[in-house]
């Protein structure tokens, strides 16, 4: 668990650098007075964004881990109200047993929820269900002037859209409301698929988008030729017999990683577990299993704090997404590019964004392919390989997730965000990141309207 | 030992709220006493959702003594008898301002120590006359011997836990658990000004701790366990080895 004082850092562990104070919130009607804090500020929960955009370099980290009350949990509409640095693992210990689930679940839960609506996160289900921002009914926001203001999508609109996917920008969230979704019980039906190809993942998602809640596909970065983009394909959906409803849950093991280690370490565990699966699923080209929801969403949350197999420098995370029209071309480059370098994770991570839109001024996703992928910090070698990358991502009209970066282009932040002149109005005065200061944004003088908020 | 009607007196502190959490998630009924009501209201919420039964909150100051018999009252009146008491309220004063003020040193000691026994003499009689249930105490591994920089809490908390052992004593002959617990470090906002090392422990751990202590009816508790060991070490330094140590 975090020690209050323990040093802010990222999931990448990259780049280290430590805030000049953190001031633990204990209490929603008792935070600090912001004006008098020395600034600038940001909140932090539980460290899980990759790169800079949860650090803070020099300045004051608001830690809002001890923010972790249930406000009011609305069991016959699926209506949950919790304070910003609930997890969303212990959302799922509440409200699985009850017969909800989250709307959309990220690739870890612990994430609080402060955070899944600062980064407006998405999941296996984004084809069908958009991202986090899209279930959020309301939430309290404080920005540094004292003001505490109930946003949504009627009260304080702009507000309530710039902080959505806003990066922690906007002032400090103190509680959200959201709805969940209706479940039967704790159980998967899933269905893992081994494909050859880059084509046979679209028909894959062709096929699969409209039946399955959940798709998502693990890609081989060794493959090339004729294999590029070969991997495994997993669609699922809530289990819906009640024979699955009394079958208790299997009880986890926890493991976790104690030491930082070399880092070809995890390169070699991800290439036994796909390996295992790959050739396991060789003699049947379909699996089919009820498996619990945990392994399905969550496989990683089983071994604690994985991201030191990376060793001391840390990795990068590279997330894009390349929208449909040239989606597979380009993709199929940069899966290439991958290849050719040999400095990617083995696995990588690869889904179909559907159509749906968030409120958030600064939302990633977007229709088209995402992939993500971890890269072992080797210094420049790696970072103009994501040039390279960037470049392709740029021209296809495509963008990159915050969340995971640690190193895109300001230039590049402007493209990719269109609408970030709208956003900045929103912006609290006295609130930044590394990743904002990075950025070094100056909005057009012409543009520079009157605020009102 | 069944938790379902449980008093818990600073239900706001970080321990205390880690233990109710358990119990909410058994459906107990809890009955939240403190000082600050908006605090009361944040806690009792939560358990509700979380899975508590009934919460019922109480205002108090725990320094108003003459207060606490119509505390009690009021708590088995609205869950018509009482399983379990857990005393967690306390502050960490600043040793070196007790050490300049007689007034700060007897404020520190009537909180952590007085209001505590004070508390513990009614309800000792209530649950003797009950012939069941079980009484837990947050005191500390600072009461088990007095050092340099804490004494005065310290102090405060061994007082808590001698009063403890004699009262287990009493009423173990009527059914009656009384549980010492005695955390080391622990990350709470009570310690939010000292800086964490390894030996800090999270409120959560302790807390469930504190819940499985008072299920099991254990008598003195360390949390987390090895400081069983590291007090065990302490209390044997001899007391001229123990003067030149910072402690």
């Amino acid at each position: 668990m975090l020690s209050t004082q323990a040093i802010p850092q990222s999931w990448g562990r990259y780049p280290r650098v430590k805030p000049a104070r953190v001031v633990p919130i204990y209490w929603r009607d008792q935070v600090p007075d912001l004006q008098t804090l020395p600034g600038p500020l940001l909140a932090y929960g539980y460290g899980r964004s990759y790169g800079d955009s949860c650090l803070n370099e020099n300045g004051t980290v608001l830690a809002v881990s001890h923010l972790r009350r249930f406000l009011a949990f609305d069991e016959e509409q699926g209506l949950l109200r919790c304070e910003a640095g609930v997890s969303l693992a212990e959302i799922l210990d509440l409200i699985v047993p009850r017969g909800w689930f989250l709307p959309v679940s990220p690739g870890t839960k612990f994430v609080s929820v402060g955070g899944a609506i600062a980064n407006d996160i998405h999941g296996k289900n984004h084809h069908k269900a958009g991202t986090f921002g899209c279930h959020v009914t309301r939430f309290e926001l404080l920005r540094s002037n004292g003001e505490r203001l109930i946003c949504s999508p009627t009260e304080n609109r702009e507000l309530f859209e710039a902080t959505i996917g806003g990066l922690g920008l906007t002032g400090l969230i103190l509680w959200a409301e959201f709805r969940l979704k209706r479940i039967h019980n704790p159980y998967i039906d899933m269905e893992r698929i081994r494909y050859d190809s880059l084509e046979e993942f679209m028909e894959l998602c062709a096929e699969s988008d409209e039946q399955y809640e959940y798709t998502v596909a693990w890609v081989d970065c060794l493959a090339s030729g004729s294999k590029l983009g070969r991997g495994i394909f997993m669609r699922g959906n809530h289990n819906e017999s009640p024979e699955y409803a009394r079958k208790p849950l299997p009880r986890k093991l926890p493991l976790a990683v104690p030491v930082d280690l070399p880092s070809f370490t995890l390169n070699t565990l991800t290439l036994k577990i796909f390996n295992t699966l790959y050739d396991h699923s060789q003699l049947q080209k379909r699996v089919f299993k009820v498996i619990p929801y945990e392994p399905f969403f969550y496989p990683l949350d089983s071994i604690h704090d994985w991201n030191r197999m990376y060793g001391r420098r840390g990795f990068f995370q590279y997330q894009c997404v390349v929208p449909y029209e040239q989606g597979y071309d380009v993709m199929k480059e940069i899966l290439q590019r991958i290849s050719r370098s040999g400095q990617g994770s083995f696995l990588a991570v690869l889904k179909k964004f559907g159509e749906v839109r968030s409120p958030g001024l600064l939302s990633f996703p977007r229709p088209g392919l995402t992939l993500a992928l971890d890269f072992a910090n080797q210094g420049p070698k790696t970072l103009r390989l994501f040039d390279e990358l960037d470049a392709l991502v740029r021209e296809s009209g495509g963008a990159l997730y915050p969340a995971k970066d640690a190193r895109m282009h300001g230039e590049d932040f402007k493209r990719f965000f269109p609408r970030w002149q709208e956003f900045m109005r929103y912006v609290d005065p006295k609130f930044s990141s590394s990743f904002w200061r990075r950025m070094a944004l100056v909005p057009a003088r012409e543009q520079s309207t009157a605020v009102e908020v | 030992m069944a938790l379902q009607k449980v008093v818990i007196v600073g239900a706001t502190s970080a321990i205390a709220y880690e233990a109710a959490q358990c119990m909410a998630a058994q459906g107990a009924e809890l009955f939240l006493v403190g000082r600050n009501p908006a605090k009361l209201e944040t806690i009792a919420a939560d358990l509700k959702v979380r899975g508590a039964q009934r919460v019922e909150t109480f205002l108090l100051d725990v320094n108003e003594v003459a207060r606490h018999q119509a505390m009690l009252d009021a708590a088995v009146a609205a869950f018509g008898w009482l399983d379990g008491l857990l005393i967690a309220h306390g502050t960490l004063g600043d040793q070196r301002k007790c050490e300049l003020s007689v007034e700060e040193t007897l404020r520190e000691f009537q909180t952590n120590a007085l209001s505590v026994i004070a508390l513990l003499t009614l309800a000792a009689n209530y649950f003797e006359q009950r012939g069941r249930g079980c009484i837990a105490v947050l005191s500390s591994v600072a009461g088990d011997r007095g050092r340099p920089s804490n004494y005065v809490y310290g102090a405060a908390k061994g007082a808590v836990s001698i009063f403890l052992q004699g009262l287990r004593a009493r009423l173990a002959k009527h059914g009656v658990a009384v549980v010492t617990i005695k955390p080391g470090l622990v990350d709470t906002p009570m310690t939010a000004h000292l800086r964490k090392g390894l030996l800090f422990s999270s409120a959560r751990r302790v807390g469930r701790g504190v819940y499985r202590a008072m299920q099991q009816g254990r008598p003195v508790v360390y949390l987390p366990g090895y400081w069983r060991l590291i007090m065990l070490v302490i209390r044997l330094i001899p007391e001229r080895v123990f003067q030149r140590l910072s402690l």
